[in-house]
């Protein structure tokens, strides 16, 4: 059997081959064929204690100054051009690289530490010789192990699922630590593995398992089992459970370990942060290659110097001394040599010290961002995570963010808007109605908490629908309560026993409580009443595919159900009643009992609150009820938790209830309790939540089955057939069920409208009438899902099919076929799955919201205003992302839109001729625009003169093109047309792009426009965006974790981005930017002073100051002030810089930190330098001081002039501040006197003994101290001083305005915003258009409260150019005209077929959109 | 790379599940501390540099500076000193050091001067060397101060001048200390045609730690034996423990001369204390106004690299020599300061117009 196994393994070179490890006890070890695998035990540690020091020195010595140092210390040890003791020469590298050892072995320690942690967790593996599951560490566990896991359990390595408690050999799993998604996730026993339902006996298993090698791919896994006679079983990812998940809902599930340790698809996928090289280091290192050069010419100087000064002499002088022989060198030999020596001698000029100071910083930058309060989401409980390290400062320099739209912009909560049925819109006003509400009410949750307690008694019943919704908050369970941040009480998790779960799987009250429309409700009643009165499946043709669409909404998908009161436990068998029997008399019998008991409760309930006073929670609330309504005496559970029910009915006359109470008290009477849906998308949820609303409640789901409550009460359970899930190829889903009653096959579909619509049937087979009948409502229902798309509302097409039965078992072999094949399965699983979903009929289609984030306008205004350029790269279809663009002031109102699209869908030659024509034609238009509209803007603005040439107008323009356009653009090699475009583009939309046009368009732009750029993401699909980009944001939010992992920094809203553009990124690069350059100055200042003392020595590398005292000066003396300044330094407040966006600009442009600041700063060093060391020669010039006593002052003098330069520099001095400045020269002068006093002879040959006490005594030490730093900071102090007076630059007075009176702040940032408003260029701002413009800038969705008269004018040619177009594109395109098909809306305006029409309405003031559409 | 920031969250996520063989870890809130460290908002003085706080502290440096300016000026006049470059004057004995074979041959010249006026106070007598770069890194660390401490050394950087052929250690080693200054400079007050030498002090003209604490003898019952098996360094005429002839204390080591050239200057042109002028009989206010004269041994070669030698008297001030650098330097510096307060305040006033003109 082993042989075979072996063979086997040579066979499948690149698969793995797993057996039990049962047989091979602990003796056979040497047999088992597992042994190879990896262990679970995990080891992230780089390090151990053995290989610290080598690994860590050579892992150094891949930065290049390190080598650089390290090269010019070595050259010390040849005696010829030593210029130090060698020995002390090794000092500050070996300080460097130890500072840099520690960093990196205390992160190791603590990654130790973590591994240790998680190595020790327990888990449950079958012994042989205990015949049962004994406790192991995480680490104990081996490939081939037999794992008991328990609910709740965290899943210690990839385990192959063999056997589960559950009956249907299903086991939960939430995957939230994997991939952030919340909901749960189905795994199923590896199907055909025959141990079901009897318990798994570990040790019969006699089956190998081959399956793929190690791969990172979370969704994908293959394999099969070969049972010993040979026969195969295959699995896939459905049977895996993975590491880090944990099991959910299944009391126990029993598997084999395939993958441990470092092989699982956990751990493969974590690649920890990434270290990428931020601009100012990139500028940085041009710049150090400047101090090269600038050393090398320096070396230069001092070897010319001295081979001169050495050939001067015709016999040589006594202090010329000669080597250990008594020769003397040749002036080139001796020039050379010193050439040398001065490299060692002026090597500080490359900061030494710079590269570890600058990783320090950013250490303690990102501690501070990831420390800011405001960047931290209550809801998740997750601060912003900073996960790559050094490129903080590139936040602030970002001139382009690409963003994505779904879940980044908005919050991928999707709500239930309007619906179309048969052709009929009901437009759920009352629905939309409490959308404008919920805001205001999620606001002051906690009010409202009160608020309930106290008008538990009878409420007005008109306002039912929102009462219903305002009381139900705090009591429903399966809410995620907003949790006060500052509040008393996380008011969360009611009830739920693992407090600690997150609460993001349950959707939140705004996803849930969908208020019906009327109209639809009244209609779907009485197709009820009709099915309930009349024989139940003879009605009209409008109820049942009411009926059928409901359906639809509730069967059509994969959402679990689970009750409120236990949360993740799924509801698999319908609740044990017959409520098909009810009769209206029994339904008014529960009534009233229901009344009964809900008064004398919400009686109590108030009683008790009000005794325990505010402290006495929703929860007790609940729970009381709870205990009260239990069971009725027929049986019945009515345990329904929903007081305000009750108080409705107790305000009215029982009997002059409403057929739409006993409906309702019905539906609630006959339900457990409140169900919980756990979707896999967002969408999927709210249409449930909407069918529900209309009393289509989803009871259970098996794999096997579905149970609906329809409105009568009855309870439908459909046999499911089959389940294609979703893909984004076919953008559609199904579910094959027969039906319980007919016992047809129905096939219910929901798609996107593009696909489905394509995919109804052809209305051949009906007859003439139904045709036409079927026509118009397909026509409707478009017409509808355009309005919904112009909403900003995701469209889904719901239709059904009926199969017959030898249709249905033909296609049914097939796909048994597909399933069981195991090379190509997919295609063939793809191609049944098209098979089945054509010849549909529409049923109707559903509008869902997906609403934007908080602070998602305010956010793109400000960082617009910063100046940052905003694109949308987004998948989805154009006129959403249009409208989402309008909603969020990406777009505005006046703004010309201009849209390229292509329709063509084979891209030629001659598209590429066409597109580039477009672009050209395009730029154009929009350069001629530029010139009409200055001068128009000249007459209306109010300031003439003062807004000249310094203010660049901005682009009013927007541009929208999609995928395939973008793929024409690529492939033609139009990028730089495109980008000429998109230059004079206020934004820019790409819609419909796939992932990898995504990350084509942020290269683009970043090569060619060589920015700064910024992308911004949330879904798998952003994730090659993120990567390409300068930086990458993810958000951690329910698309799960891929973005976030790929990503540089993670932040849960959008409107974070806001701070940590605008003040964390500009404080982070302002520090830095201006540390940086400290630094060079520093080195460039002090070394210099050795360079010009070169001058009095004969070039000979004589330094008149201690070496120890210069190493330290470096270490030591001034390298505080300029870390704790990077780390702390404040320029502007967060409250100025975040009301005044422009300042952002400071970083963008880099103004800092460029060749000029540079330059200017290498003057000024040399400057300084010049002065403090001149000053001192000057002064004891022809004295008799000797050569370190004349050292010492410089190296004072030049320590203060070093600390004062960085004291101008600082724009906030704390505590800490003044403390490290004080220090530093305070440690200076006590080491120099302790070091002075006690160093006889222990620093041969020099002897700076008792140098700095006499200098103390001097009255000329003193006197130079004070007057050289003056000297030497005077230029730059006066050119401060100068600025300040001016107030020239922005940031200035910005400081200025820090200082001012709240009150009168916010006036003077009111009047710099509005003149910059002014001078950008925005048109209308005379007094008489304030109207139109406060309404076009207080619209949150433009368009729903413009007229409709302009809305359909927008949308009206919108759909005259999209219809047209494909005839255009159809059609071959003639020779004779401009090779451009598109549809001209006003042939007047231009010939160049192209439509526009803003020039007008800039002079009416109008808000009116002006789009041109462009169609390829 | 891993980073323990990312490792912390992931087992934040893993630890925060309910796991009922570890029992349930209740996790802490990860909400950031609400502290003003962590939020950026300590306290703090943001200094600005407007007219109103740039002005007084432009007028304040000036004003301040130019009084010290005047004050270091007047202090630096108030200091006498009286230079001589006795390389020209004595081209006899100069040419006769050009060859180094003549080095036992004596040569003596003298210099004459007149003193217009009394030179009142302490009275310092300095050589002064020009073009000798004692700053010359291979010259300054030619030396043993373990040995000039009296210890016995077997490393030093005194190469080539450790050791001669035959083994012998140098006493002092290096070639500082063999290129020892070596003249003698005796200064001569000529009342009514006799020659009066004028007195002065040997000793105490080094700094106390050197003569005390930096340079020792080594130990023995007398100096020659204790310099037992050294010789003197090849330029040197004398052994160390003979170079003064009168006091027995300032021998070997310790000798003040030696002490004094030991401390390298830090230019090439620089002078050294070589006596002061003992304040007794007619000398006790200093030098009385008449005729003197230097009477030099000549014996420090300079022609070959063409260096000059000097001699200079000088008095000093609290604020040092007679170079009046710092003064000026605080002269100007002052009258910079103000000039650019004044500047700035024209630029302000007349900005302070146009403001009010462009608010209008």
């Amino acid at each position: 059997y082993l042989k075979k196994v072996k063979k086997r393994k040579k066979k499948y070179e690149n698969k793995r081959v797993i057996i039990s490890n049962l047989p091979f006890g602990s003796k056979k070890q040497k047999e088992n064929p597992n042994r190879y695998y990896d262990s679970n035990k995990i080891k992230t540690t780089k390090y151990t204690i053995l290989t610290f020091f080598p690994k860590n020195i050579y892992e150094q010595f891949h930065r290049f100054a390190n080598i650089y140092f390290v090269v010019i210390a070595l050259l010390n040890f040849v005696p010829v051009v030593n210029a130090f003791q060698p020995e002390v020469s090794v000092i500050p590298i070996c300080v460097i690289m130890a500072i840099t050892a520690i960093k990196d072995a205390w992160e190791d320690f603590r990654r130790y530490k973590l591994d240790k942690e998680i190595n020790h967790m327990g888990c449950y593996i079958y012994s042989r010789e205990e015949h049962a599951y004994v406790e192991k560490c995480w680490k104990d566990v081996r490939v081939g192990d037999f794992v008991q896991l328990q609910c709740n359990e965290t899943i210690p390595a990839d385990i192959l699922l063999l056997y589960s408690s559950d009956q249907n050999g299903i086991c939960h799993l939430e995957t939230a630590n994997l991939d952030g998604e919340t909901n749960l996730k189905q795994r199923h026993v590896v199907m055909g593995f025959s141990s079901q339902n009897t318990l798994f006996e570990p040790e019969f298993f006699q089956n190998t398992i081959i399956c793929e090698m190690p791969n990172n791919d979370l969704n994908k896994f293959k394999g099969y089992m070969e049972q010993p006679n040979h026969e195969r079983i295959g699995f896939n990812i459905e049977s895996l459970l993975l590491r880090g998940c944990t099991i959910r809902n299944t009391e126990a599930a029993i598997g084999i370990v395939i993958y441990a340790g470092h092989e699982t698809k956990a751990m493969l996928n974590n690649n920890g942060p990434r270290y990428k090289r931020s601009k100012i280091e990139r500028r940085m290192n041009m710049d150090i290659f400047l101090c090269v050069g600038l050393l090398f010419m320096m070396c230069l100087v001092g070897a010319v110097g001295h081979g001169i000064w050495t050939g001067n002499f015709s016999e040589y002088p006594p202090y010329d001394v000669p080597d250990e022989n008594g020769n003397f060198l040749s002036p080139v030999l001796a020039g050379f040599y010193m050439f040398l020596t001065m490299i060692i001698l002026l090597q500080v000029l490359i900061p030494i010290s710079l590269y570890v100071s600058i990783e320090l910083v950013k250490l303690g930058q990102v501690f501070l961002i990831h420390n800011d309060i405001d960047l931290y989401d209550e809801e998740a409980d997750l601060p912003i995570q900073c996960r790559a390290l050094n490129i903080t400062e590139d936040l602030g320099q970002i001139q382009y963010i690409f963003s994505d739209k779904t879940g980044t912009l908005t919050e991928n909560k999707m709500v239930f808007r309007r619906c179309t049925v048969d052709g009929i819109e009901y437009s759920h006003q009352e629905n939309a109605r409490r959308l404008e509400n919920h805001k205001d009410l999620d606001l002051d949750d906690e009010d409202f908490a009160k608020f309930q307690h106290f008008t538990l008694p009878p409420m007005n019943i008109e306002r039912q629908a929102t009462y219903k919704q305002t009381t139900t908050k705090p009591l429903g369970r399966c809410q995620s309560a907003r949790a006060h941040f500052q509040g008393h009480t996380r008011n969360r998790s009611l009830g739920r026993r693992d407090s600690n779960q997150s609460q993001v799987a349950f959707s939140s009250t705004i996803e849930k409580d969908v208020t019906p429309d009327r109209r639809l409700l009244r209609r779907v009643r009485e197709a009820a009443l009709q099915t309930e009165n009349l024989s139940p499946f003879i009605h009209t043709k409008t109820s049942t595919s009411l009926t059928d669409f409901f359906l639809a909404l509730a069967i059509c998908n994969t959402v679990l159900v689970s009750t409120a009161t236990e949360p993740r436990q799924r509801v698999t068998v319908p609740p044990p009643i017959k409520p098909s029997g009810i009769t209206l008399e029994k339904i008014h019998q529960i009534f009233q009992r229901l009344k009964l008991a809900s008064l004398s409760q919400s009686f109590s309930s108030s009683q008790s609150s009000s005794d325990l006073g505010a402290s006495f929670s929703a929860k007790n609330t609940e729970e009381h009820l709870a205990a009260l309504d239990c069971c009725d005496n027929d049986g019945n559970c009515c345990a329904s938790g929903r007081g305000d029910e009750f108080q409705g009915k107790g305000s009215t006359d029982i009997g002059s209830a409403s057929l739409d109470e006993v409906f309702k008290s019905v539906t609630n009477s006959s339900l457990p309790t409140d169900f919980c849906y756990e979707a896999e998308s967002p969408d999927e949820a709210a249409l449930v939540y909407a069918a529900q609303a209309y009393s289509f409640t989803l009871v259970s789901r098996t794999p096997e089955q579905v149970t609906v409550r329809l409105p009568q009460g009855t309870l439908l359970t459909f046999d499911i057939l089959y389940t294609l899930g979703f893909d984004s190829v076919r953008k559609r889903m199904s579910v094959v069920v027969r039906h319980p009653l007919t016992k047809e096959i129905v096939v219910y579909t929901k798609g996107a409208d593009s696909v489905i619509m394509d995919l109804l049937e052809d209305s051949a087979t009906a007859d003439i009438s139904a045709e036409k009948r079927m026509k118009r409502i397909k026509e409707k229902t478009q017409k509808h899902l355009d309005s919904y798309a112009r909403d900003g509302l995701r469209t889904l097409c719901i239709a059904k099919k009926v199969l017959n039965e030898d249709d249905f078992q033909k296609w049914a072999n097939f796909r048994r076929e597909a399933e069981a094949a195991i090379d190509n399965r997919d295609e063939l699983l793809m191609e049944t799955a098209q098979h089945l979903e054509t010849k549909l009929t529409l049923l109707g289609a559903t509008g869902i919201e997906d609403r934007l984030q908080d602070g998602v306008p305010d956010t793109i205004a400000a960082l617009r205003e910063a100046g940052v350029q905003i694109w949308v790269l987004t998948g989805d279809k154009q006129e959403t992302a249009v409208n989402i663009a309008y909603s969020c002031k990406l777009l505005n109102q006046r703004d010309t839109v201009f849209t390229i699209n292509t329709e063509n869908k084979t891209t030629s030659v001659f598209s590429q001729e066409t597109c580039e024509s477009l672009l050209n034609l395009t730029l154009e238009e929009v350069r001629k625009n530029y010139e009409v509209e200055k001068p128009q803007r000249k007459f209306f603005g109010i300031i003439p003169t003062s807004c000249s040439a310094s203010e660049a107008p901005s682009p009013e323009f927007g541009l929208v093109i999609d995928g395939r356009t973008l793929n024409v653009i690529f492939q033609a090699g139009l990028e730089e047309q495109f980008l000429a475009l998109t230059k004079h583009c206020r934004s820019v939309l790409c819609c419909r792009s796939t992932p990898l046009q995504k990350s084509m368009v942020v290269k683009l732009i970043r090569r060619k426009l060589k920015v700064m750029t910024l992308s911004i993401g949330d879904g798998a699909n952003d994730v090659s965006m993120i990567q390409a980009a300068d930086v990458g944001i993810g958000i951690s939010g329910q698309e799960g974790m891929q973005a976030v992992m790929a990503s540089d920094f993670a932040i849960s809203r959008f409107k974070h981005l806001k701070k940590l553009l605008l003040v964390h990124g500009h404080w982070c690069y302002a520090r830095l930017a201006k540390m940086v350059i400290y630094f060079f100055y520093k080195n460039v200042s002090y070394v210099n002073l050795l360079f010009w003392y070169q001058f009095f020595c004969g070039f000979s590398g004589s330094t008149m100051i201690d070496y120890w005292q210069m190493i330290f000066f470096n270490l030591f003396f001034t390298s505080m002030p300029p870390l704790l300044f990077g780390v702390l330094d404040r320029d502007v407040s967060a409250e100025t810089l975040l009301s005044l966006p422009k300042l952002y600009k400071n970083g963008q442009n880099s103004e800092i930190y460029k060749l000029s600041t540079f330059i200017i700063t290498m003057l000024d060093a040399f400057y300084q330098s010049l002065i403090c060391f001149f000053v001192p020669y000057l002064t004891y010039k022809d004295s008799d001081i000797d050569m370190f006593s004349f050292g010492n002052p410089i190296n004072t003098i030049s320590l203060l002039t070093i600390l004062l330069h960085q004291a101008l520099e600082m724009k906030t001095w704390t505590l800490f501040h003044l403390v490290t400045m004080v220090g530093s020269v305070v440690f200076y002068f006590i080491f120099s006197l302790i070091y002075n006093a006690t160093c006889v002879v222990c620093n041969p040959p020099t002897n700076p003994y008792w140098i700095m006490e006499r200098q103390l005594s001097d009255p000329t030490f003193y006197l130079l101290c004070l007057i050289t730093p003056v000297i030497a900071l005077l230029p730059r102090f006066f050119i401060f001083a100068l600025q300040g007076t001016f107030g020239a630059s922005l940031i200035l007075k910005a400081q200025q305005l820090d200082k001012l009176p709240k009150g009168q702040q916010d006036l003077e940032i009111q009047k710099l915003r509005s003149r910059k408003q002014t001078t950008s260029g925005a048109p209308v701002v005379s007094p008489g258009d304030t109207e139109t413009r406060g309404l076009s800038t207080s619209d949150v969705n433009p368009l729903r409260k413009e007229t409709p008269e302009e809305g359909y004018y927008f949308f009206n040619r919108w759909a005259e150019e999209e219809s047209t177009a494909t005839d255009s594109s159809a059609g071959p395109f003639s020779g004779h005209y401009p090779p451009v098909p598109s549809r001209v809306t006003n042939p007047g305006q231009n010939s160049g077929k192209l439509t526009k029409d803003n020039t007008n309405n800039f002079n009416h003031g109008s808000h009116r959109r002006s789009v041109s559409a462009v169609t390829l | 790379r891993y980073s323990s920031f990312s490792r912390r969250q992931e087992l934040d996520t893993l630890t925060k599940v309910h796991n009922p063989l570890i029992g349930t870890k209740t996790h802490p809130s990860r909400c950031p501390d609400n502290s003003a460290f962590k939020q950026q908002k300590l306290p703090a003085w943001k200094p600005q540099l407007t007219p109103a706080t740039v002005l007084p502290s432009f007028f304040l440096t000036g004003a301040f500076c130019l009084a010290m300016g005047v004050c270091l000026i007047l202090s630096a006049n108030s200091v006498r000193e009286i230079q001589f470059d006795y390389s020209d004057k004595c081209s006899d004995c100069s040419k006769l050091r050009e060859n180094s074979s003549n080095w036992n041959k004596e040569c003596h010249c003298s210099v004459n001067f007149t003193l217009k006026e009394d030179i009142l106070g302490d009275v310092f007598m300095y050589y002064g060397l020009q073009n000798f770069y004692q700053n010359h890194r291979r010259y300054v660390i030619s030396r043993s101060d373990a040995q000039l401490l009296g210890r016995n050394v077997n490393k030093s950087y005194c190469a080539p001048f450790t050791t001669y052929h035959n083994g012998t250690p140098m006493a002092p080693c290096g070639a500082i200390a063999n290129s020892m200054f070596n003249d003698t400079i005796d200064l001569f007050y000529n009342l009514n045609s006799s020659a009066i030498q004028v007195p002065v002090l040997k000793t105490g003209n080094s700094w106390w730690t050197d003569k005390n604490v930096k340079f020792r003898n080594p130990k023995s019952y007398n100096l020659s034996s204790a310099f037992a098996g050294t010789a003197r360094p090849p330029y040197w005429h004398k052994p160390v423990y003979l170079l003064d002839k009168e006091d027995e204390r300032n021998n070997g080591y310790v000798n003040e001369d030696l002490i004094i050239w030991m401390r390298v200057s830090a230019f090439a042109t620089f002078r050294n204390l070589y006596r002061r002028v003992k304040r007794i009989r007619q000398f006790a206010d200093g030098l009385p106004a008449g005729n003197y004269t230097f009477r030099i041994s000549y014996n420090f070669p300079v022609t070959k690299f063409k260096g000059r030698k000097h001699v200079i008297l000088s008095t000093v001030a609290w604020s040092g020599g007679s170079n009046p650098f710092l003064g000026i330097a605080y002269v100007v510096s002052g009258t910079a300061a103000t000039l650019t307060g004044f500047v700035i305040t024209a630029i302000h006033l007349k900005l302070r117009k146009k403001k009010t003109f462009f608010q209008k």
